[in-house]
């Protein structure tokens, strides 16, 4: 077991090389990635569709195996069966055995963590209850719809009380509604101390969510940290000014501070880039007494983040290309 | 725990299975058939209602262990089902035991209605019961145990259309392995040591065959009763083996 300070999931060196085709080609899909995820956070494992996320998941749960580096949960070997008994786990697009019911279906994933009788019961009951699918407890899979089947998905990776939740891609192929449904469960379970790591595509689920995010691509690291420490890290804050009944020598004034500046009427817009910039504009605004309309700060996005990398990556691969 | 909880899980999922239904029907259909053959024969009809009746119990217990024996594991890695198993405490052997005995528990269930089916058919036509036909269906149900784990076999690493034809293979030469044998020893050098070294490797089939026995009321002892069970199960238990380790290896991608 874990210590308090010592992370939840530890990943080493990881690299995993899969063979393709017919002569056996080497793909590598994670190549040298490392990262920790701390007790109690909500982990976000962020990377385009092929970046190596699900790949790294399946390490972690066994499913594969890596080619190279080292990986833990909970302090233990990922090798180790009992290394999962405190995890709980959500595949990406997960498929079930169709014929059980969503009662049998908990029952029988309860059985392979050695839980039985009145506490099994009971703690199937709290979980249907806990997704909303007390409804649905006698009726077959087969008869789900994918967020119901999300949704009981959940439930079973939640049926060992896990200290730890691994998610790949909960969100996927979810309607709105079904997202901010998986988004509340994810918070519910940070507020009762559970660890959650979840891979996802989808950046602003992940800036609403996760307290440390990484963001993989092409099976490397790019960036791993706070959300906020990511998206302001080397970015400018710009400021969009939005000014009415400028005159004409005060447009001219204001043209050299502005990055980008639109005239529409009597309406001028100009983008800022810095404090000091928008200080000297709003003076221009006093001395030629006009109308500020708006002044909003252009919040830097995960997404801006994603596609710095993203871009980034690419002139790597050309450069070395 | 776990293995019996997977098992239970494939009991209920081979139940649920529309296949298993439509080979018991018919199994049931060809052993009441003997009734109609029976009177387009001329005296000896007691024999042909058990080489029928073993027969189709045979014929119809293989197709269901071959059929449904594929699927084991290669449906589960198909429909990713296996992720959610793979990835709890479960250790990789444990699933594959539980599934074998999944199936062997549905056999055998199999078996015993269509054993009932025969013994009404002998019941009505008055026909005498002796021990060696319940020796011979004991035997038979080895030979079910063994296909299954043929099939477990090679759904660990091939899909369920080549795991089919093999499976199919194997239990086509099982019976054929005394030919291979007796042909090899008509053969000099390479030949020989090839045909005899594949009369050891494959699995005995006819070992299991004690229709002549049932059909002339010739009794087999039970000391080769129990060679033929230790045998049975020696070579389950290495087919098995042999499943686990591949396995172990596999990546679910």
């Amino acid at each position: 077991m874990a210590s308090a300070d010592e992370p939840v999931v530890n990943i080493q060196q990881l690299q995993k090389v899969f063979r393709v085709g017919f002569w056996g080609r080497r793909v590598t899909a994670v190549d040298g990635l490392s990262l920790d995820v701390q007790r109690g956070e909500v982990f976000g494992f962020l990377g385009p569709n092929g970046a190596g996320k699900t790949t790294t998941i399946k390490m972690l749960m066994g499913l594969i195996y890596p080619s190279g580096g080292t990986a833990t949960l909970l302090g233990r070997p990922v090798a180790d069966p009992s290394a999962k008994a405190k995890v709980g786990f959500l595949p990406e697009s997960p498929y079930f055995y169709d014929y059980l019911t969503s009662q049998e279906f908990l029952r029988f994933y309860g059985h392979l963590f050695g839980l039985l009788g009145s506490a099994l019961d009971k703690r199937i009951d709290e979980l249907l209850d806990l997704v909303g699918m007390t409804h649905a407890r006698d009726l077959q899979l087969r008869k789900f719809s994918k967020g119901m089947l999300q949704r009981v998905g959940i439930a079973q990776a939640l049926i060992n009380n896990p200290d730890l939740v691994i998610l790949d891609e909960p969100m996927s192929g979810l309607d709105p509604i079904g997202r901010k449904e998986v988004r509340d469960l994810i918070l519910r379970l940070k507020e009762t101390g559970k660890t959650v790591m979840f891979s996802s595509h989808i950046l602003h689920d992940a800036e609403l969510l996760c307290d440390r995010v990484a963001m993989i691509m092409k099976g490397r690291l790019v960036a791993c940290g706070q959300v906020s420490e990511l998206i302001n890290h080397g970015t400018t804050q710009e400021v969009e000014m939005v000014v009415d009944r400028l005159s004409p020598k005060g447009i001219e004034e204001v043209r050299p501070l502005a990055t980008k500046m639109v005239l529409h009427g009597e309406r001028v817009m100009a983008v800022l880039a810095s404090q000091r910039q928008v200080d000297e504009a709003l003076d221009v605004l006093r001395a030629h007494k006009a109308k500020l309309v708006s002044l909003i700060p252009h919040k830097a996005s995960l997404e801006d983040l994603f596609i710095r990398e993203a871009k980034g990556v690419q002139q790597a691969t050309e450069v070395h290309a | 725990m776990k293995v019996l909880s997977i098992a239970v899980n494939t009991f209920r999922e081979n139940l649920r299975d529309k296949l298993l239904y439509n080979l018991l029907i018919f199994a049931l259909l060809m052993i009441g058939s003997s009734l109609i053959f029976m009177r387009l024969t001329l005296g000896e009809f007691h024999r042909l209602i058990l080489d029928i009746g073993l027969g189709s119990i045979n014929f119809f217990g293989v197709l269901i262990a071959i059929f449904v024996g594929i699927g084991l594991v290669s449906k589960e890695i198909e429909k990713k089902t296996i992720y959610t198993i793979v990835s709890k405490p479960v250790a990789r052997f444990q699933f594959l035991l539980g599934k074998y005995m999944g199936l062997s528990l549905t056999l055998l269930i199999n078996t015993a209605i269509m054993a009932a089916g025969l013994l009404a058919v002998l019941h009505c036509q008055d026909v005498p019961v002796h021990a060696v036909l319940f020796k011979a269906l004991g035997t038979i149900v080895l030979e079910f145990m063994i296909i299954t784990a043929v099939a477990l076999l090679f759904s660990t690493f091939s899909s369920a259309t080549l795991s089919a034809i093999f499976t199919l293979a194997i239990y086509v030469i099982g019976h054929l392995t005394p030919d291979l044998k007796a042909f090899g020893q008509k053969m000099e050098g390479l030949g020989r040591t090839v045909l005899e070294g594949m009369y050891y490797i494959l699995p005995n089939l006819e070992r299991f065959n004690l229709k002549g026995h049932v059909t002339h009321q010739l009794d087999v002892p039970v000391g080769d009763l129990l060679m033929i069970a230790a045998y049975g199960m020696a070579y389950t238990a290495f087919l098995l083996m042999l499943a686990s380790v591949i396995f172990q290896r596999r990546d679910f991608r």
